[in-house]
């Protein structure tokens, strides 16, 4: 099916069920933010929450969910994959507020 | 014949090419865009974490969640607007589409003032790129990076929304032009899902 097709055939129903969940969603990283924990376990609530988003807003918003599945693929791994390359850095941001700047 | 002897016959070569992974052209190319560009705003996040996770004395500048929370309802509102206007283009309202495209370009224009009355705010408070009376001088050059990057993204989809929208109800685009420009605009959407919580939201003063 493609993306045209289903469009005319799902009609708005599955559009305003995604809507709503990415209101709340929203909301809930809103009440996350006035939790009483950590900034690093806010973080990964808040990223948890992101992404689950993010999912919704690309399957469904975006019609990734309808096109062919090796385009999935290839938008999908080709994404995460340089996302996670992307995290090498940590560990040396770490290292600057621990006050060891240079390795010896 | 064939449909193979036909290609044949039409091409010297024999081979025929589909568009890549059998979806129309002017798609793919936007799809590809927005992965470039989700990298370009992973690398502006990642780099603003970096920053944040390296120093001591982090602004937490925000007071209030009202801005932002209405940003967000106002962006999120203009997906679904969006796909109201699609779903008219696809079947054949040219009126409604236009006037939901419309729709969504003035929620755009929207999101846009409230952006500018935010940093407005914050530059009264003594907020500049290089300085700020709260803490490490690079929060202003960070979050004006991030959040400037996403705002030129909404602007430039705001003048594109009303440009394919004059242009369909003229009849020079069609529906497919409609979902084109619908993806980049979910994408502008959906980076706002990660700015919000990495830039305010861990921001908020307690």
């Amino acid at each position: 099916m493609t993306t045209a097709e289903a469009s005319k055939s799902g009609g708005m129903g599955k559009d305003l069920v995604v809507y709503a969940c990415l209101l709340a969603l929203a909301g809930l990283q809103f009440a996350i933010a006035f939790q009483n924990i950590d900034t690093s376990q806010m973080l990964v609530r808040m990223l948890v929450v992101a992404i689950v988003e993010a999912g919704l807003a690309v399957m469904f918003f975006m019609h990734l969910w309808t096109e062919k599945r090796g385009f999935t693929l290839f938008v999908l791994v080709f994404t995460i994959f340089v996302l996670l390359a992307l995290q090498y850095g940590w560990t040396d941001s770490t290292r600057m507020v621990i006050g060891a700047p240079f390795a010896k | 014949m064939s449909q193979a002897d036909s290609t044949l016959e039409g091409h010297a070569t024999g081979v025929s090419v589909g568009p890549a992974f059998s979806i129309p052209t002017k798609k793919l190319a936007m799809w590809l865009f927005i992965i470039a560009d989700t990298m370009t705003f992973a690398a502006c996040l990642v780099a603003y974490g970096f920053l944040r996770n390296g120093s001591a004395d982090w602004p937490r500048p925000f007071h209030s969640i009202t801005n932002v929370a209405l940003m967000t309802f106002v962006l999120l509102t203009s997906s679904l607007t969006m796909l109201i206007g699609l779903q008219a283009a696809r079947a054949g309202n040219k009126a409604a589409a236009f006037r939901w495209t419309m729709i969504t370009a003035a929620l755009g224009i929207l999101f846009a003032l409230l952006h500018v009355r935010e940093w407005m705010g914050l530059i009264h408070e003594g907020m500049t790129l290089f300085k700020n009376p709260w803490g490490n001088g690079l929060f202003g050059a960070s979050f004006f990076s991030v959040t400037g990057l996403h705002l030129s993204h909404v602007t430039g989809g705001v003048i594109a929304l009303l440009v394919v929208g004059v242009r369909y109800r003229g009849g020079r685009y069609n529906a497919d032009d409609i979902e084109v420009l619908g993806l980049y605009w979910h994408f502008v959407d959906l980076v706002w899902m990660f700015v919000v919580p990495l830039v305010y939201l861990l921001n908020l003063a307690h």
